[in-house]
């Protein structure tokens, strides 16, 4: 009990949570209060979390640790949630989606994700898990009067449930050939002669890779983010990214890090058929939002090909990807919210036509995120994939690499077709004026960042290092 | 060791057949000596339930649904509270605030939907 204070961030966030609950359903009309108060309340935590950032602390007899992976991983899913918060103002208010559970349950989702990098085993783990899921399926048919929203929303509701239940069932197995849920005991006892319990890790990473939305364990992917709105769609495709790698790199390298080989050869399995279905099967899509859906299938292969490498590079690699996929994400989210034409929001590719004549510096925007998506260099896209082939080469596993340099250019195509279309194709009645100052700031920030990602690579680098380092 | 450890597990046993075999003899005891006047009205849906014709998948009042949510809430904490009462005396403070939270939330969450109208049925 008196190590509490390294968990004031979890312990504030639930409080908030309470309260915010009670503000908003006392007030009438109390969703700009209620995002104003939870937008503060991010503005609080993240220096609470970055006071812990430099220790290494294991709480509650070894089942929660607070070190710099996680500190770091927190204030990436806090500062990504704020963004996705903060530049969906306008578009919840034109959709009529103002209702103040949306920012509590954006905030409960998060608290589920703190628990999953943090959790040192595995009820902490699945109760996490649980509580982020549950608040993204409500996140997801939370425009309840639209078909494809609540299909969406059911649709991610049966699919997480069958994970969940998978993921659970691994961990039964795993604990009871093990005889604890705790990390470092199940490290201790994992022989690798036991059939069952790889069944069991099998199991588990079956679980986990449905939550990152990884091949063949996507095919939630593109409805959903298609069916939410698209403010949920952007909140999805940052934060439980990053949760569910930082539980994926904790619970491989921690619990099951002394059978490194029995569980390579699946990550690099499904590492690679998410490259290559990410890259193919986006090349026919007309909505945007589906083809951010494939854009991130294929770049969670990316971010587990750094993570079957098993060497400390490769995990770096992968928090930086992480990183950088998060700042590329905000930047091609905050564009596709600027897509609107007499107050209606549009998510066809062709309505991105002629972009360049009518609002070059969006378009300009735009580019820069899809060319750094592509990863094309000198933007940073082209650096997260640079480290991530680097760490895979040097663990010896070429083919991995060959692959993900064959499917980076399949996957150019695409990024590079909606170029083509917002420079070359006939331009079209202009977009309504951007008012919202959130898209602004985000776009700008997102846009600066990747484009000058590659004059000081080392500030990012030394901290994602120092995080990598407390997993080895 | 073995038989030690079963031994532990026999009153569950014990308890597991009396419960069967009184679940049992009420149902044969009731075939026995309940009065028969057969009616098809009594086959019929009772006041508060559907009518028991045409197709089963049909469309009916979400608020069922959601009355049935919230007992299960309070259905779970009274699962929790007993036991929770019984051995008080041995858990101390630690036990008796972590209770206390799990009220508060569980009262926040009932405050939130009383305030929703999740409880008017009109």
């Amino acid at each position: 009990m008196e190590n509490i204070n390294f968990i004031y961030p979890e312990i504030f966030i639930a409080i908030s949570i309470l309260g915010l609950l009670m503000v908003g359903v006392f007030k009438t009309n109390s969703f700009n209060l209620v995002t104003k108060l939870t937008s503060f309340m991010f503005l609080i935590t993240i220096p609470i979390v970055f006071l812990n950032s430099t220790v290494s602390m294991k709480l509650f007899s070894n089942n929660y640790i607070v070190d710099e992976l996680s500190s770091f991983l927190k204030i990436l899913i806090l500062g990504s949630s704020a963004f996705a918060l903060f530049f969906t103002d306008q578009y919840i208010k034109k959709n009529k989606l103002d209702k103040f559970e949306y920012p509590v349950l954006i905030t409960t989702a998060i608290l589920g994700m703190f628990v999953m990098v943090s959790s040192n085993n595995l009820i902490g783990l699945y109760l996490g898990i649980e509580l982020q899921s549950l608040s993204l399926y409500v996140l997801a048919s939370l425009n309840r009067d639209s078909t494809k929203s609540t299909e969406a929303g059911v649709k991610y509701f049966v699919l997480g449930a069958l994970s969940s239940g998978l993921l659970l069932y691994g961990c039964s197995l795993v604990y009871g050939f093990t005889g604890s849920t705790n990390y470092y005991v199940i490290a201790e006892n994992f022989s690798a002669d036991n059939i069952a319990l790889l069944f069991g890790l099998v199991f588990i990473l079956i679980g986990l890779a449905f939550k990152i939305s990884a091949v063949p364990f996507h095919m939630w992917t593109p409805d959903v983010y298609e069916g939410a709105p698209t403010s949920v769609t952007a909140f999805f495709a940052l934060a439980p990214k990053v949760a569910g790698f930082g539980a994926i790199i904790r619970i491989l390298y921690i619990a099951f890090g002394n059978v490194f080989d029995e569980w390579q050869s699946i990550l690099i399995f499904i590492s690679v058929a998410s490259m290559i279905l990410g890259a193919v099967a986006a090349i026919g899509q007309t909505n945007i939002k589906r083809l951010m859906a494939y854009s991130s299938i294929s770049h969670m292969g990316y971010g587990l090909a750094g993570l079957a490498t098993g060497i400390n590079e490769g995990v770096t690699a992968s928090v930086i990807y992480i990183f950088l996929y998060v700042v590329m994400n905000i930047g091609s989210f905050a564009c596709i919210l600027i897509m609107k034409r007499k107050d209606i929001y549009l998510e066809n590719i062709r309505d991105l036509s002629g972009l360049s004549k009518n609002h070059p510096l969006v378009a300009f925007c735009l580019t820069v995120m899809l060319f750094s998506l592509a990863g094309i260099p000198p933007l940073a896209g082209f650096f997260a994939k640079f480290y991530i082939f680097m760490a895979v080469v040097k663990a010896d596993l070429i083919i991995l690499a060959v692959i993900g340099l064959v499917t980076s250019v399949i996957s150019a195509f695409y990024y590079l077709r909606i170029i083509k279309i917002m420079y070359f194709d006939p331009e079209q009645e202009k977009f309504d004026p951007i008012s919202s100052k959130g898209v602004k700031i985000s776009l700008a920030l997102s846009t600066l960042l990747i484009l000058f990602y590659f004059l000081n690579p080392s500030i990012l680098n030394f901290f994602v290092n120092l995080a990598s380092k407390s997993v080895q | 060791m073995e038989t030690e450890f079963l031994r532990d597990y026999a009153t569950i046993l014990i308890f597991l057949f009396i419960s069967i075999g009184l679940g049992f003899g009420f149902i044969f005891v009731n075939f026995l000596f309940s009065p028969s006047n057969p009616d098809t009205e009594k086959l019929s849906a009772y006041e508060c339930g559907f009518e028991a014709f045409s197709d089963s998948r049909m469309k009916f009042d979400v608020r069922f649904y959601l009355v049935a949510i919230l007992f299960i809430i309070f259905d779970l904490e009274v699962a929790f509270l007993f036991p929770w009462a019984v051995t008080l005396g041995q858990l101390g403070p630690l036990g008796f605030w972590s209770m206390m939270i799990f009220l508060t939330v569980l009262t926040i969450g009932f405050i939130y939907e009383w305030k929703k109208g999740a409880l008017d049925w009109e």
